[in-house]
């Protein structure tokens, strides 16, 4: 084999977000045992302090939350990952992160629920939870690998967008996804773009921790770096500190819902659809039956295409709202009751039919189910 | 060193006046913690005060230091996050009796097991002050809050104690009364290595001393001098001269493994290898 040649590595998603995570930079991890993601959990605990980085195990999932937001204002690349119930548990503290801006990659391997359900089980139930799982309103930034290849490199995405926009982001994987081996071809270091967060230029004395640049994203100073600011999940002005004003809340939830519905560009991967009159739209594992569905209507005639909404959020409105207008039905498979399916719908305006389909036995979709609803709709 | 420079130095002065109500131990408190980072002559770029929620949990607004008010009961969490991240960093947790005792009462076990290079102080006012005086897990048997109408039907538990058993290096008890006292405790807390835990009984006129009908913050503040017997005087006296007083100074002083050295030493292995 030539020195230029790539050799293709076996691993499972879990593993390649290990990788991936590695190649972005991280050096925090702090997670809690949880099936089916423990293995990031356990391949960071090796890794890490090999690169001088540090992996802590904590009492519970609440708790690595919030070290990882304590470890990223400390200026770490910071990242945990869980599951299901973990991932309700995480909630409160990625609010806080959203609130106070703190960059920071949160991983949930899907898995059946809701409650403690199936562990083992595959499941894309928490699309909304991933959305909207904390209160009140908050931008939201969620990527869904559909396979192990894009699991590396979703997750080196992850950080990179975490940075650039001072958000949490969450790597939506599911359990087919986490746990399928596939060979892959890991980047060279050098291939990657990497992003940081952006450092206040100002002197200590004239930082304003959070007044925002015209992309909305303020620069962020290290605790420990002589900025000497406050960080609070209560509303609060440019410089950080809660006035109590209702005004200052509208300013700032505002500020941030927009710094990433204005600049952020939605990422979605489209399959044969040029021609399309009929469209499946699939995330995650199932995205791979959906584009074995649409090849196999290929070859009986049908004009079928796949669109996959890679950032699942903010959702790729204007790619399905286009569909929407060429195409007559979409077909929207997922291991659901029905939720991405809402967010096509509400894209489509009523210009093509939504068909749903939907499984919650813990079994994949496969194929030819898909292909019998394209033929059903066709 | 003088007061105007003590608040020069460490506070925002521009944040003051602050929000606790007239008579509320918070403020000997802060002044007590500020005093003993100036003894221990923290470099305040370098000290990082971490706080949950309630009414202890705003003391950080005011210190010009990194500050982080974080999610209720989360503080130690949070805190260990920044340690582990940057152990160069002073890291203090300031917490209160429902903040750190009750939702809490989880990350304080382990950050006392780790032994983890932090120094909690916790303003224990046997209420719970910003909600407007519900009970905690230290307001003591039979008292009244506006959820124990018909008096606390729950005993609280001796949070020293507990954080002994967990693996705290160095514990120990003052009270807003006995000022100097406690900026010693939180002042050799700072100086010790591994996990100190500082509580300071305080007093809550506005809630917890009203409705219990407990007088003035003088009065409060008499009650905390004459029920807080120091180590050693409790040492000399019978169980029965003991009963329903406390006792202050230092409780616990050992010496143990620190967590993020330990972790450290990993690394340090690991790029040997």
């Amino acid at each position: 084999m030539g020195e230029n040649e790539r050799q293709a590595v076996l691993m499972s998603g879990n593993e390649a977000c290990v990788e991936g995570a590695l190649l972005a930079g991280i050096n925090f991890f702090a997670g809690y045992p949880i099936t089916p993601s423990t293995e990031i959990a356990e391949g960071l605990a090796e890794r890490l302090p090999r690169h001088g980085g540090k992996f802590i195990q904590m009492e519970d999932e609440i708790a690595s939350m919030a070290a990882v937001v304590g470890a990223s204002l400390a200026g770490a690349k910071a990242m945990t990952a869980t599951s299901g119930p973990g991932f309700s548990l995480k909630q409160e503290n990625i609010g806080f992160a959203a609130m106070a801006e703190v960059p920071c990659v949160v991983v949930n391997v899907q898995r059946y629920g809701p409650s403690t359900g199936l562990p083992t089980s595959p499941a894309q139930g928490d699309i909304m939870q991933a959305r909207w799982g904390t209160h009140g309103d908050h931008p939201m930034i969620a990527l869904m690998p559909a396979s192990v290849q894009e699991s590396l490199t979703l997750t080196i995405e992850a950080f990179n967008l975490a940075e650039k926009f001072r958000t949490p982001v969450i790597l939506l994987l599911d359990e087919v996804v986490g746990h399928m081996r596939e060979g892959i071809v890991p980047p060279r270091k050098e291939e990657i773009m990497i992003k940081k967060r952006k450092k206040p230029t100002a002197p200590p004395e004239e930082y304003l921790p959070y007044r925002a640049e015209p992309d909305g994203v303020p620069p962020m100073a290290n605790f420990g770096d002589g900025y000497r600011f406050h960080v609070t999940g209560l509303v609060h002005d440019e410089t950080g500190f809660p006035r109590g004003r209702g005004s200052d809340g509208d300013y700032l939830v505002r500020r941030l819902t927009n710094k990433v519905k204005n600049h952020f560009v939605p990422m979605v991967e489209e399959y044969l659809t040029e021609d399309a009159e009929i469209a499946v739209v699939a995330c995650g594992s199932v995205a791979r039956s959906a584009k074995r569905a649409v090849n196999l209507g290929r070859e009986q005639g049908i004009k079928v295409g796949l669109v996959r909404p890679i950032s699942i959020w903010p959702f790729p409105e204007k790619a399905i709202k286009d569909l929407a207008g060429k195409v007559r039905a979409i077909v929207v498979p997922e291991m659901n009751l029905g939720q991405v399916a809402l967010e096509v719908e509400r894209c489509a305006c009523g210009k093509a039919v939504v068909y749903r389909l939907n499984r919650i036995d813990a079994e994949l979709i496969t194929p030819d189910e898909i292909l019998a609803k394209i033929q059903e709709v066709k | 060193m003088a007061v105007k420079e003590l608040l020069d130095r460490y506070t925002r002065m521009e944040k003051l006046p602050h929000i606790w109500c007239p008579g509320c131990g918070h403020g000997i408190i802060l002044g007590s913690v500020l005093r003993a980072i100036q003894r221990q002559n923290l470099e305040p770029d370098k000290t990082t005060i971490v706080s949950g929620i309630g009414c202890s949990s705003r003391a950080p607004g005011y210190m010009k230091f990194d500050t982080l008010h974080t999610t209720h009961g989360r503080a130690l969490a949070f805190a260990t996050g920044v340690k582990l991240a940057r152990p160069e960093l002073n890291v203090i947790v300031l917490s209160g009796d429902g903040d750190c005792a009750a939702i809490g009462g989880n990350h304080l076990i382990h950050a006392a097991r780790r032994n983890i290079n932090l120094t909690t102080v916790v303003f224990n006012n046997s209420i719970y002050g910003m909600t407007s005086g519900q009970y905690s897990p230290l307001t003591p048997h039979k008292r009244f809050a506006t959820t124990a109408p018909y008096g606390n039907v729950d005993h609280p538990f001796d949070l020293c104690q507990l954080v002994i058993a967990a693996g705290a290096t160095y514990v120990a008890r003052g009270t807003a009364y006995h000022t100097q006292m406690l900026i010693d405790l939180i002042a050799k807390g700072i100086e010790r290595k591994g996990f100190s835990f500082i509580e300071v009984v305080t007093q809550c006129p506005t809630y917890y001393g009203r409705k219990n009908k407990l007088g003035s913050a003088i009065d409060m503040l008499n009650w905390q001098k004459e029920h807080g017997v120091p180590v050693k005087a409790a040492a000399k006296l019978p169980p029965e001269k003991m009963e329903g007083k406390f006792v202050i100074g230092e409780l616990h002083c050992t010496q143990r493994p620190e967590y993020v050295e330990e972790y450290q030493r990993i690394i340090d292995r690991m790029e040997r290898e």
